[in-house]
């Protein structure tokens, strides 16, 4: 059978001069007020997820809800406390250092949020940075990189150092570097937080483009959710540590788990997230429909001509009409009213 | 009880009530005042003078372990003398073949039948070589001072010693710049080493570089070796504490990068975290090369020869003028490897900015230049009667600074005298006598009450049993001497530098001027200050306090305006609007914030003026600094090494004081580090 590329089960880590005793007794799932009175910071707490091949998984929280740490402990950046990492079913933690290297050369990239971008190097460097190290010539990596850079837009700049580039420029450079291995799980810690809202946008663009033409598996962190709603094919929400729900964009905001998630979505953009089929009505027998459209299309992308018809349009999914649509449906999204019936 | 109260001072200064703030201070004044005048019958006499028998024989014992680890210490396979002897070796191999290469030559045969087998560089190829690493590091006013200042050299007869002094500075400076760069690793992989270097790195500072400069002649030998390895300990502590520094100063991200981009460790330093770090390393290397060249200055003078060794016998033969030749020979070198490892460090900024075809040019030229070097070398190992500089070339200014210096002894000899005598009948002396009257254990207690107030019952003991051991080792009355000259420099420095760092800080055209003189003070050697100033005050306690002064001054105007200019601008707009006058704003709000800084300073500012003392013996002090010039005269290995140790803790014991006390003002206004 195949396994998911990357999993984890009971994945806690805490900090603190006596985490390991907590660790031991395996309290740490119990109240944060405990372990704050013993000193001990739980920064992940009991997380369990899988991820697909091919997947874009986005981990979301604000600062401090231990995103950082879990997407270190899933790169086996730091050892977890408790619970098991598992890379293609190989434990990350108990397997041989030299093994996990060749993992790191070959199978994994990370983008950081500050770019980690090696100053003393050029942008060629850089690129070429880990397949120096893994020992690749010259000539080979130097052809990789340029092609790397091609990618990312970069062509004409890659003998300028680090410095000489944009914020947005610089984390093009991540973006090439960490693809330059060719891996098959792409990390990228907070890459566009320390870009302004418009490069952000357009590097969520790129991320998208490049998913578009390279199938990566893409565990993205980000602690804004408009960032995660585009991105992402599945989003998990933490909060202290703990993962609140894992689900798409639409079942977030539609079956929220937690008042917390709640929260969160209902000021989301209602219109980008959810699909037809979640938003129509039953098609009463015998209408006359103005068009149709696809069950999983978003509402965003066929509101104007279903608000400029006068009649509801038909959800259709595989041929078949599943139900219908019409302005007032769309009025209900806007405003995020639940779903009444269409005038009856 | 009053002392008690005091330990809480919030309280006192919130409510205003300044009572209780002064009480204890008064006190503490008007009982040293008592005990200074008291006559000496008022109290046991061995209050006044620790008693010889209660003192421990340190020094005796110090040597006779120095003779057992030389004759008897073994290490198994060999002696810890084959060991020394071993790398002294090496040191002197690796010595001799820089000295051959700069200054002597190899050659064959001994005396007058001597055949010279390989001659040293000509003095023109090293001109032109060194111009063009210039040229290729920082470009064409580098290059133009490097062969303007090495002209110098061979133009003022300083060429032969000059070299025999680089060729000292650059070995010392590469094996000192490396051998922290390790240290420093070391320190940041294993955080006990580096609290077991700590104190260690402070002892090498503080203590005078004769005082060991003693123990290594006994275990490296007599020779340039020992010279060699006193002088990479002196210069290798601030390159320990930039690697630390900068190391860690590394972002977290780009050790992850190493470790998600599969590097072994090893890549990940050598690959990553130094190279990163270069232009903050290469400022570490930058102090490495002046301290050497400081020590290897001093070094020269007991015998290894180079620039100090011809300054001192100036000095002398009375021959004012070349001193001041040989001095100015020494300056020149300091400043041109100053800005030679400046401009290095600078480097990797440089480079991007130069567009491609330029560097490509710069190249071709500098390795040019290079090849003809070579050429020129050989050409003068074939035909060596062009090598030498020829002495009709040579110029020499020394008979007129001689006549210049006796004009102003003849012209304003009672002027000069008038200002020396004032000086030392007024401040000096009264204040020697006062350090000296009083009585050793009121002074300790005075300290471990410090220690206790500023930072607790650890700080009290450490501080106390430093300034206990001054006592125990039977050096009380030469180290109160130190403290006398060291405080006075110290009081002068702050007085003077305190308000020229207010006013610069905010005056960017003063501050240049102002930098200008200070980095040219700094860069010098601290010998060099002595040869005028002697020539106008002559030798005694006033030209050795002159010369601490210009010395350590400089530390005390930089954190000053270092510290005024930190104050954030939102807190002197707060008070321009509550309405601040000038003044109000310097005293309110400036000074009270720039505080921890200007403590900062002041703790270097006794550092320098410490290491100031072992020039000073020179002139005739009798501090503790002439105790280790003594000492080395003598070859007595315990009294040197006490007489340092004791420098050593009294900076220490300063160091602790001032930084607990800076802490504790950081801490209460909530300003970061």
């Amino acid at each position: 059978m195949s396994h998911p590329i990357l999993a984890c089960r009971g994945v806690a880590k805490l900090y603190g001069a006596r985490a390991s005793r907590f660790v031991r007794d395996g309290r740490f799932a119990g109240a944060p007020e405990e372990l704050a009175a013993a000193g001990v910071v739980a920064a992940v707490r009991d997380v369990d997820l899988e991820i697909a091949r091919g997947e874009t998984f986005v981990i979301m929280g604000l600062s401090g809800s231990g995103k950082s740490t879990l997407v270190r402990c899933l790169s086996a950046l730091t050892p977890p406390s408790a619970g098991e990492v598992l890379f293609e079913g190989r434990n990350l933690s108990t397997m041989a250092e030299g093994d996990l290297l060749q993992i790191r050369r070959h199978q994994m990239g990370m983008v950081f949020q500050n770019f980690a971008l090696l100053p003393h190097l050029t942008v060629l460097g850089n690129v070429a940075f880990p397949l120096d190290v893994q020992g690749v010539k010259k000539t080979e990596r130097e052809a990789k990189a340029l092609e790397m850079i091609r990618l990312v837009g970069l062509s004409g700049r890659e003998g300028r150092f680090p410095r000489e580039l944009s914020g947005g420029q610089q984390q093009r450079v991540g973006i090439a570097r960490s693809l330059a291995v060719k891996p098959d799980l792409w990390f990228l810690d907070e890459p566009f937080s320390a870009l302004d809202p418009l490069i952000r946008r357009e590097m969520q663009d790129e991320v998208l483009r490049l998913q578009g033409l390279l199938k990566k598996t893409i565990v993205f962190i980000t602690h804004d959710f408009d960032e995660a709603v585009r991105i992402a094919d599945r989003i998990a929400i933490m909060k202290d540590g703990r993962i609140e729900q894992i689900g798409t964009a639409e079942e977030l905001l539609l079956r929220p788990a937690t008042d917390y998630v709640r929260a969160f979505t209902q000021e989301a953009p209602r219109a980008k997230i959810l699909t037809a089929r979640a938003v129509m009505a039953p098609a009463p027998s015998g209408a006359e429909f103005a068009g149709r459209v696809d069950a999983r299309a978003r509402v965003a992308s066929f509101a104007h001509e279903v608000e400029a018809a006068e009649r509801p349009f038909a959800v259709v999914d595989g041929g078949a009409v599943i139900g219908v649509v019409d302005r007032l449906a769309m009025i209900d999204v806007l405003v995020g009213r639940e779903r009444k019936a269409v005038a009856a | 009880m009053s002392v008690a109260a005091a330990t809480h001072p919030p309280a006192a200064t919130r409510t205003g009530v300044p009572l209780l703030r002064f009480a204890v201070p008064l006190a503490l004044v008007l009982v040293t005042a008592v005990l200074v005048s008291l006559p000496t019958s008022a109290l046991p006499a061995w209050a006044w003078k620790y008693p010889l028998a209660w003192q421990a024989p340190l020094p005796a014992w110090i040597s006779a372990f120095m003779k057992w680890l030389m004759e008897t210490a073994s290490l198994g396979l060999f002696t810890v003398r084959d060991l020394t002897r071993g790398v002294a070796s090496a040191l002197d191999a690796v010595l001799f073949v820089a000295k051959a290469v700069l200054a002597t030559g190899v050659a064959q045969g001994a005396g007058a039948s001597a055949t010279t087998l390989v001659p040293p560089i000509p003095w023109f190829a090293m001109i032109l070589a060194s111009s063009a690493a210039a040229y290729a590091v920082g470009g064409r006013r580098l290059a133009l001072g490097m062969a303007a200042g090495l002209l110098y050299l061979a133009v003022f007869g300083q060429w032969a010693s000059a070299m025999i002094t680089l060729a000292s500075v650059l070995v010392a400076s590469v094996i000192g710049a490396a051998g922290g760069l390790l240290i420093g690793l070391a320190c940041v992989r294993w955080r006990t080493l580096e609290r077991l270097m700590s104190p260690l790195l402070d002892m090498a500072q503080t203590m005078p570089v004769f005082a060991y400069l003693l123990p290594m002649l006994i275990l490296f030998g007599f020779g340039p070796a020992s010279a060699m390895v006193a002088t990479v300990i002196y210069a290798l502590p601030p390159m320990v504490r930039v690697t630390i520094v900068a190391i860690r100063a590394v972002p977290e991200e780009i050790r992850e990068l190493g470790v998600m981009s599969g590097c072994t460790r090893r890549q990940i330093t050598w690959k990553m975290l130094v190279p990163s770090a270069l232009p903050a390393l290469m400022v570490g290397v930058n102090q490495v090369i002046m301290l050497s060249l400081n020590v290897v200055i001093i070094a020269s003078m007991i015998g290894a020869g180079g620039l100090g060794w011809d300054v001192l016998a100036a000095l002398r033969r009375l021959d004012i003028g070349g001193g001041l030749e040989a001095g100015l020979a020494i300056t020149v070198l300091a400043v041109l490897l100053d800005r030679f490892a400046q401009a290095m460090a600078q480097r990797t900024e440089r480079v991007a900015k130069e567009d491609v075809a330029g560097a490509a040019g710069r190249r071709l030229a500098v390795r040019v230049a290079l090849v003809w070097a070579l050429g020129l070398w050989i050409a003068a190992a074939v035909w060596p009667e062009i090598a030498l500089y020829p002495n009709d070339w040579k110029l020499s200014t020394a008979p007129y600074w001689s006549q210049l210096v006796s004009w102003i002894n003849v012209n304003f000899f009672s002027v000069l005298d008038a200002i020396r005598t004032a000086a030392l009948l007024n401040v000096l002396t009264p204040v020697k006598r006062f350090m000296l009257a009083l009585p050793w254990p009121w002074v300790v207690a005075l300290v471990m009450l410090a220690g206790w107030r500023l930072g607790g019952l650890r700080l009290a003991l450490t501080t106390g049993a430093m300034t206990l051991f001054l006592a125990v080792v039977g050096l009380w009355q030469t180290s109160m001497l130190t403290v006398y000259l060291c405080g006075v420099a110290v009081l002068i420095s702050v007085v003077i530098g305190v308000p020229i760092g207010v006013a610069a800080a905010n005056r960017p055209r003063l501050w240049r001027v102002v930098e200008a003189v200070i980095d040219t003070l700094q860069t010098l050697p601290a010998f060099i200050y002595l040869i005028p100033i002697v020539m106008l005050f002559r030798v005694g306690d006033f030209t050795a306090l002159i010369a601490i002064v210009l010395y350590a001054v400089a530390p005390a105007i930089r954190y000053t305006a270092h510290g005024v200019r930190r104050v954030p601008a939102t807190l002197i707009e707060a008070g321009q609007m509550t309405g601040c006058s000038r003044r109000q704003l310097l005293t309110r709000i400036r000074l009270p914030l720039a505080t921890p800084d200007i403590l900062l300073g002041l703790n270097q500012t006794i550092m320098l003026a410490l290491s100031m003392l072992v020039i000073t013996a020179l002139v005739g002090t009798r501090d503790l600094g002439q105790e280790t010039y003594m000492a080395l005269s003598k070859a007595d290995v315990g009294r040197g090494l006490v007489a340092g140790v004791c420098v050593a803790f009294i900076g220490m014991v300063a160091d602790r004081l001032i930084s607990a006390a800076a802490e504790r003002l950081r801490r209460r206004t909530g300003l970061a580090a």
